[in-house]
Formats: C-alpha cells, sequence, structure tokens
C-alpha cells in the first residue's frame, strides 16, 4: 500500500484513441466519478478534423485543489489505439516518470514518446472488455479509477449516470468492463499505483459544467430571452444548451440564414423590447460589427457572446486563443462606445454574462462578451454555483402625449429611457443616421457632438462597482491578464503562495470602457507588471499601454494558442519579476517539466531578495 | 390619440428627402390609407428598414419605426415580430436594398413566413447613390458605371418569392395608391410572409419611368389557384403588371414552441455530477 506522504495532490490523465473508441465517455466518467467523491477536476478534449469519428484524446486533471488548468505534464496517458496521435503529441507533454499504457494491439509507440524514462505497459484492454461484454474505454476507466484510488462507488455512481438512458444491457456491460478495468490494475499494474490526496470536499452535491453553458445560464437568468444565431464552433454547443432552456422561460432561439440575419434580428426584438443574444466565434463576430455600430448609435440594448478561437479567417475553429481583443474593442467604424467584457473561468462565465446582459440593458449598448473555446468547453467540477443577481432592467418610458416624447434626450447620465412599440403617443424611429434628441435624422455638427458625447458618457460615468476585476494578492510585482489564462495565474498564485511567494494579480472582466482610476489603485506600489495573454502580438498588452497610465515595468508574457499560458510560465516570470530579471518572459518556452524546480528553487530568495532598488535600476 | 384615424394621422410631418415627383410619395399615400382601412393604432405599428431612398420610409410615417442597415430590414423585422406577436409590421426599402444586398434574408424571409409584410419600392435604379445599376435594371440601360449596360438578367422577385415560399405575393404601381392601399390591406391580413412589389418611378434618374403611368397593366396579374400557375403569370405577365398573383395557405411562423418541462429546478439538475 502507498502511503498517505505518496499521495499526489493533483493527477493528469490523457486516453486517446481513434473514432468509436469512447475516450471522451472515459473521461466524462472519471470527471463525474471525482465529482462524485468530492475532489476538483477538470477535463479538456482535443479532437481531430473528421466531423464524425475521428480520433480523439481526452485530457483530465483531478486535484485536492481547485483547478482551471492543466498541469504542467501528464502523469500518464492511455492508448487504446495511436491512431494519428501526432495531431495531439504536443498538447500532452508527459512527466518524466509518467506512465504510457498501451493495448496489447495498439502498434508502435509513437516518435514523440521514444526515450520515455517512465515506465511503458502493454495491457490486454480489448481482450479484456472483449471477455466482459463491454468495451475498452470502460475497462480503461475501471483500470484508472483504480490506480489513482477512486472509491468504486462514485465510479459506479459516474457509470450509471453516464449510461442509465441507453437501456439495461448497454449499461450492464458498461459496468462489467469497469470492474474487469479494476481486477485488471491489480493484476497487472499494482505497483504504479497513483493515488490522490483524499477528496477536499467529502461526498456532496456537485456541478459538472462548461463555461458555454454557465454562459446560456446566466444569460437565461439575467432576463435574455431571443436568441437569434448561425452555427459556429465553438459557440454551437452553447445554442444547442440554450435552445430547450429559453423554451421552458417561454423565450425563443432563432436559427439565422447567417450572423448578419443574427445580429439584426436581436436588434429588432430588442428594440420590440426583449432582452436578446447571440452568440458566435471569430467570423461571425466579423460580420457582425456593422450590426453593432447600429445598435450603438440607435441605443439598442444586445448582448454578443464572442467564444474565441485561433483566427485570423477560419484559422483553428477548435482550439482557444485570445485573439478576437483587437475587433471586439476597436472593429466598430466611427467612434462608437460599447461594453466589452470577459468572464475569467468557466464557472464566472454565469456572473459575467449575466452582469453584461444587465449593463448591456441598463445602459442601453451593445456589450461584446469575449469567452474562448477553452473555458467555454472545458468541463469543471464545482460546487453548485449561485444564480446571479444582475437582471436586465430597461428604463422605459410611460406612455406619452403626441409629439412630447424625445427618444434621444440629452439626459444627466447619458441614458434616455426608450420607448417600446406598443406604448401610446411614444412613436419614434431609431436610426443609425445621426439624429437629434427627437430622433430626426440630423447632419448637424452640434447634433453629432451632442449625441457622441451622449454615447460616451452614459458608458464612461457608469459606476462598474468592484466586480469590473478581481484583485487579489500582495507584493510588488503584479500579473494583469483577462479571460481563460486567469486559470493559470490563480494557480500560480496558489503554488507560490504555498512557498511563501506572493503577487498581485488583476484579472479584468470590463475591458471597455477603461477604468484608468480604479487600475491605478489596484497597481499601487507595484514596480513591474507581467501582462499575460495567450495571443502571438500581445493584443492585451497593446491594449493596456494605450488605455492606462502604467507607471511600473510591463513585462509581456504571451505566445499563440492553441497551446495556453500555463502556470509555470506564470511562476517563472513572477520570479523572474521578484529577482530584477523579468524583462524576457515573452514567449519564453522552457522545455520539459522543471517548472516546479524553477518554482522552489529561488523561492527563498525570492522572498526577501526582490529589492526595489534591483529591480528599477536594471 | 383617440377617436377616427384619417390617414393624415398616420403622417409624421417630418418633410422627405424624396425628389418632386418621386414614387415614393405615393407609396406613402397608399400606406396611411392602408392603415385607416386596416383601423391600425399609430402605436401597434412598425416600420423597418434599410438604406436608400425609399429606406427613409419609417421617418415620414406616424408609426414606430427602425431605421436600419443597408440591406437587412428582414431580419431585424422578423426580429421585432417574433419579440412582439402584437405589432403590425412591415419592412420597407428599395429594389437594391431588398434584392441586391438583402438578397439572402429576402430568400430566407421568404421560407421562413413570419407574419410581416415586405414593401419593396422598385425603381430599377441606385437613386441615393445617383444612379448605379441595380437587380432589376434592364441590361442594357446604361448607366455612368455600365456605359453599356450590365448584360445581366433582371431579377424576378415575384417568381423567386413564389419558390422560396412567401404566402402572399403581389405588385402594385406608385400611380395608383388606392389600387395599392387594397393590395396592402390585404397583404397585411394575410397571414404569413407578404411581398409586396411596388412599381415606384425615379423621375431623377429614370426619367424614361415617368411614362409607366400609361405602360403599367392595372390588375393584369390575378389570384391563381396554384403555385405552378402563379410562377406561369409571373414569368409570362408583362413586367409592369400590377395585383395579387398568390394567396398561400402556409402557417405563419412564430418561432419554436415552449418546452414547459425545462423549468430552471430541471436545468440545474442537469448539472448535478
Amino acid at each position: 500500500m502507498t502511503s498517505t506522504q505518496d499521495r499526489k495532490d493533483s493527477v493528469s490523465v490523457a486516453v486517446c484513441g481513434s473514432g468509436g473508441a469512447g475516450v471522451i465517455t472515459a473521461g466524462e466518467v472519471l470527471l463525474a466519478a471525482a465529482a462524485h467523491a468530492g475532489w476538483h477536476g477538470l477535463q479538456t478534449r482535443s479532437v481531430g478534423p473528421q466531423i464524425r469519428g475521428g480520433e480523439a484524446v481526452a485530457m483530465v486533471r483531478i486535484a485536492s485543489h481547485p483547478v482551471e488548468a492543466h498541469a504542467d505534464a501528464f502523469d500518464m496517458i492511455l492508448a487504446i489505439d495511436w491512431r494519428n496521435f501526432d495531431r495531439f503529441a504536443a498538447e500532452v507533454t508527459l512527466s518524466p516518470h509518467a506512465v504510457i499504457l498501451m493495448d496489447e494491439e495498439a502498434g508502435d509507440l509513437p516518435a514523440v514518446y521514444a526515450g520515455h524514462a517512465g515506465p511503458v505497459l502493454r495491457l490486454p484492454l480489448q481482450e479484456v472488455a472483449k471477455a466482459a461484454k463491454g468495451r475498452a474505454n470502460m475497462v480503461a476507466t475501471g483500470l484508472i479509477g483504480e490506480m489513482l484510488g477512486m472509491p468504486a462507488d462514485s465510479l459506479e455512481h459516474a457509470v450509471r449516470r453516464r449510461f442509465k438512458a441507453k437501456g439495461e444491457a448497454i449499461l450492464d456491460s458498461a459496468l462489467a468492463a469497469l470492474e474487469a478495468g479494476q481486477r485488471l490494475f491489480h493484476e497487472r499494474m499494482a505497483n504504479h499505483a497513483c493515488p490522490l490526496a483524499p477528496p477536499p470536499m467529502g461526498k456532496g452535491e456537485r456541478w459538472i459544467i462548461s463555461g458555454n453553458q454557465m454562459a446560456g445560464l446566466g444569460a437565461l437568468t439575467a432576463g435574455v430571452r431571443f436568441v437569434a444565431a448561425y452555427p459556429i464552433t465553438p459557440a454551437s454547443d452553447l445554442l444547442e444548451w440554450m435552445t430547450p432552456a429559453l423554451a421552458g422561460a417561454g423565450g425563443m432561439l432563432v436559427q439565422a440564414e447567417d450572423e448578419l440575419a443574427s445580429i439584426n434580428m436581436i436588434i429588432g426584438a430588442s428594440f420590440a423590447g426583449t432582452p436578446a443574444l447571440t452568440a458566435t466565434s471569430g467570423p461571425g463576430l466579423a460580420l457582425m460589427m456593422e450590426g453593432l455600430g447600429l445598435a450603438v448609435a440607435a441605443e439598442i440594448p444586445v448582448v454578443v457572446i464572442d467564444v474565441q478561437r485561433g483566427g485570423p479567417s477560419t484559422g483553428i475553429p477548435t482550439k482557444s486563443e485570445q485573439t478576437d481583443l483587437n475587433i471586439a474593442l476597436c472593429g466598430l467604424h466611427g467612434e462608437a462606445p460599447h461594453l466589452v467584457i470577459a468572464p475569467t473561468s468557466a464557472a464566472d462565465c454565469l456572473a459575467t454574462t449575466a452582469w453584461a446582459v444587465h449593463l448591456a440593458e441598463k445602459l442601453q449598448s451593445p456589450a461584446i462578451v469575449l469567452s474562448d473555446q477553452k473555458m467555454a468547453q472545458m468541463k469543471a467540477i464545482t460546487e453548485p454555483l449561485p444564480l446571479p443577481e444582475w437582471k436586465a432592467a430597461r428604463k422605459v418610458q410611460e406612455p406619452c402625449e403626441p409629439n412630447t416624447y424625445a427618444r434621444y434626450r440629452l439626459a444627466a447620465d447619458g441614458v434616455s429611457p426608450m420607448a417600446l412599440p406598443g406604448t401610446p403617443g411614444c412613436m419614434y424611429t431609431a436610426d443609425g443616421l445621426e439624429h437629434d434628441e427627437r430622433a430626426v435624422p440630423s447632419s448637424r455638427l452640434e447634433d453629432h457632438a451632442a449625441m457622441l458625447e451622449k454615447r460616451a458618457r452614459k458608458l464612461a460615468d457608469h459606476d462598474y462597482g468592484d466586480f469590473w476585476a478581481e484583485i487579489a494578492g500582495e507584493g510588488e510585482v503584479a500579473v494583469i491578464t483577462w479571460g481563460s489564462t486567469a486559470g493559470a495565474v490563480r494557480e500560480a498564485a496558489r503554488d507560490l503562495g504555498a512557498q511563501g511567494v506572493h503577487f498581485r494579480r488583476l484579472i479584468l472582466r470590463l475591458l471597455s470602457p477603461p477604468q484608468p482610476e480604479r487600475l491605478a489603485t489596484a497597481l499601487t506600489g507595484v514596480h513591474t507588471v507581467i501582462v499575460a495573454e495567450n495571443s502571438h502580438s500581445g493584443q492585451f498588452l497593446h491594449y493596456l499601454r494605450a488605455h492606462y497610465d502604467i507607471p511600473a515595468r510591463l513585462v509581456p508574457l504571451h505566445h499563440a494558442g492553441p497551446r495556453a499560458i500555463s502556470a509555470r510560465e506564470v511562476r517563472e516570470a513572477v520570479l523572474a519579476a521578484l529577482m530584477g530579471n523579468g524583462t524576457t518572459a515573452g514567449n519564453g518556452e522552457t522545455e520539459g517539466s522543471g517548472g516546479r524546480k524553477a518554482a522552489s528553487g529561488p523561492a527563498g530568495a525570492a522572498g526577501t531578495g526582490s529589492s526595489e532598488t534591483e529591480v528599477l535600476t536594471r | 390619440m383617440t377617436g377616427i384615424l384619417k390617414p393624415a394621422d398616420f403622417k409624421s410631418g417630418i418633410k422627405p428627402i424624396w425628389c418632386p415627383g418621386c414614387g415614393d410619395f405615393g407609396v406613402l399615400s397608399a400606406f396611411t390609407k392602408a392603415m385607416v382601412r386596416l383601423g391600425c393604432r399609430p402605436e401597434e405599428v412598425v416600420v423597418v428598414s434599410g438604406i436608400g431612398c425609399a429606406a427613409r420610409f419609417p421617418a415620414y410615417v406616424n408609426a414606430y419605426g427602425l431605421h436600419g442597415l443597408h440591406g437587412r430590414a428582414l431580419p431585424t423585422a422578423i426580429g421585432v415580430k417574433l419579440a412582439n406577436p402584437q405589432l403590425v409590421v412591415f419592412a420597407a426599402g428599395g429594389d437594391g436594398d431588398m434584392y441586391s444586398i438583402g438578397g439572402n434574408h429576402f430568400i430566407h424571409a421568404c421560407r421562413r413566413n413570419a407574419d410581416i409584410t415586405l414593401l419593396v419600392m422598385d425603381n430599377r435604379i441606385y437613386g441615393m447613390t445617383k444612379g448605379q445599376p441595380s437587380p432589376t435594371t434592364e441590361p442594357d440601360f446604361a448607366t455612368h458605371l455600365y456605359p453599356e449596360g450590365t448584360h445581366m438578367q433582371p431579377l424576378n422577385a415575384l417568381a423567386l418569392a413564389l419558390t422560396a415560399g412567401a404566402n402572399f405575393v403581389a405588385r402594385g404601381f406608385s400611380g395608383d395608391p388606392n389600387g395599392l392601399a387594397e393590395i396592402i390591406v390585404e397583404a397585411v391580413r394575410h397571414p404569413g410572409f407578404s411581398v409586396v412589389e411596388i412599381l415606384s418611378p425615379c423621375v431623377t434618374f429614370r426619367p424614361d419611368q415617368r411614362e409607366w403611368k400609361h405602360q403599367v397593366q392595372r390588375g393584369a396579374l390575378e389570384p391563381a389557384e396554384t403555385l405552378a400557375e402563379a410562377l406561369a403569370r409571373v414569368a409570362t405577365a408583362p413586367a409592369l403588371s400590377t395585383g395579387i398573383v398568390w394567396k398561400g395557405d402556409r402557417p405563419p411562423y412564430l418561432g419554436p414552441g415552449r418546452q414547459a418541462d425545462r423549468s430552471m429546478e430541471n436545468l440545474l439538475q442537469s448539472f448535478v455530477a
């Protein structure tokens, strides 16, 4: 038996195989079992380009502390087969002692793992599955579950939950294969146990969520009742989740003929008084820009969720990047102030999307919500989340005497009451043409200036409160980031904090309008700011430089997707900054799994040696 | 506004930018008459438009209006109608707006069959941008951009509307405001998507269209019993024929139905591991 000291607080496992092997299902069952038992965890997947039946890899991390990103390296990979594995190899970095486990018929070890120092085992997964009248993916699930020391009842619960709708025969064969896998572990690889530290939460009700689902739920709870959208990866599963959810709430989702129709349909629905939303990804967002400008000019609230993927053009549709920041901030022609808001995790999509709906409605402005494929399609374990308080509450005009209503009255806060069609006496024509207070088209300088000022003021003067950013930690080094890179930053803070090394973290939710005073306050006393983002060119860095006067040294930490910024990269950048040599953290790529070592080595020095003088004199 | 309304009650009082003699004045007149005949209240009417001379229409009507993007009036109008089915919703614009830049939406609006009415003021030219060829311009008509003509086939939009599923298809003439008002009344009353193409001369860039008042064959398009018959009529009738050619029986699109089983409790339960 393994002693408690050997138990790991985080284990990462990858399962790969060709189409139909069911590796994604294996990952889902492991995650659900972990949730049931009381661990934290997440699962991502990577699939080949085939529409159906392509090879896939499920990547699961289970931990005794909250996790939002994969670890630096995997502790195990199980191959039902290795078909086209080279497509994923770069995403599955193994730790030096990782276990490679493959079916006896899986063929040769991929070249990328040649020379692997750890154990390479060949086991009869398919044969055992056949004997149990089940499938190899469930044998693999049982084997991995046993290897990690997962309670049998949690595994069984997860299998039952996954297969209960498929009929008794399929459920029974899945359970039989699961048990066969558990036995196989003890018969053939008991000395390779990799037990997890005890589950921190105990048994109880947990959710397994994706960012897309939480964004949909957030929109729904805030009051969105009309969605028009055009299918696009990786936003389509958000739409599919919302279809029945909206129908149950008395709303509807309409599939439009293209993204031009999507944005204009929601503008029409919102003009008629129904809080409205669309979801898309980069190519669709590009098509919606003209519509967003109309929503700015005519002051019609709409929310666009942009689930970012690799670009430009069709780019990498199935993988994550944080590179729609520029177009979201600056893609509209003319001067068009609008809201740009970013959730910071899969779970945070819930509250942040509700906040975006609330703000859009309150300020009669379009809001772009920038999530990304990573958080949107990640499956994550969480405690049940509280439903957000933010609701759509639009300032609406009451019936009035004819010829008295001024739709675009120059209200002090810039927000003038909106008359909804059906309201007697207040008829007006909302217009994308510049207009006067009565909504009559006007090309007069005075009207243009007044309306530009009104539309800018209503966003700039609003008090967004503390939710504008997540600010935590202490010290003279800060990491500033946004979107799913926040996960790596939080993990780095936890890792370094355990060693007594601290830094500040600022995770911005509100990207537009900028909040220079709030940011300056948050950065008081900071000498170095590391700017972390998943972008080749450093879009977020340029945004910060454009809108914020940051009196500290800026250290870029960015590279392109689909490789995410890792906790290790953040740790190394922070430690380098604390030691005063953080000038080259950007695009730094360190090989292997030395992250832990690099983090622990200089920690002692970092605690005392981050002399301000030393840093500033470089 | 109470009591019995007159056509003038549906005019906003804003002076149109249209040229003197523009056919769109006749359309505005017909529209206001139709509103009275339908017994509509200004607050329950919404006119959505895109960009172009004809698309200035909403500002001149005393009703709710949305003067939005070039080509996008139809999806916008559909959004209005689906969000509030009580409203009487129009999309209005010209041939360039609806058939060129908005052509894709035209096809899918016909297919979708939401209960709205489309008014296309067709003058076979881009007037606002000063005389470029449109999808309905004759192939040999000379413009600055195409001195020899476009040599492109003019769009038979009524045939397209019929094949794509529009539930009401008609052509009217701005020079006959009473006849046009009757067509608009029937278009609004008929459930589903109604297409009303309106011959509306551009006296500035198509002075030849001044002759339309002598050439239009009023009532030459008669209601057909079958879709095939309607198609044959719009294919063979002279281009300047007016009348209602099709009243279909497709049920109007109301959006996906309600599903009571997806209560918030059930939704949240679906996340439980």
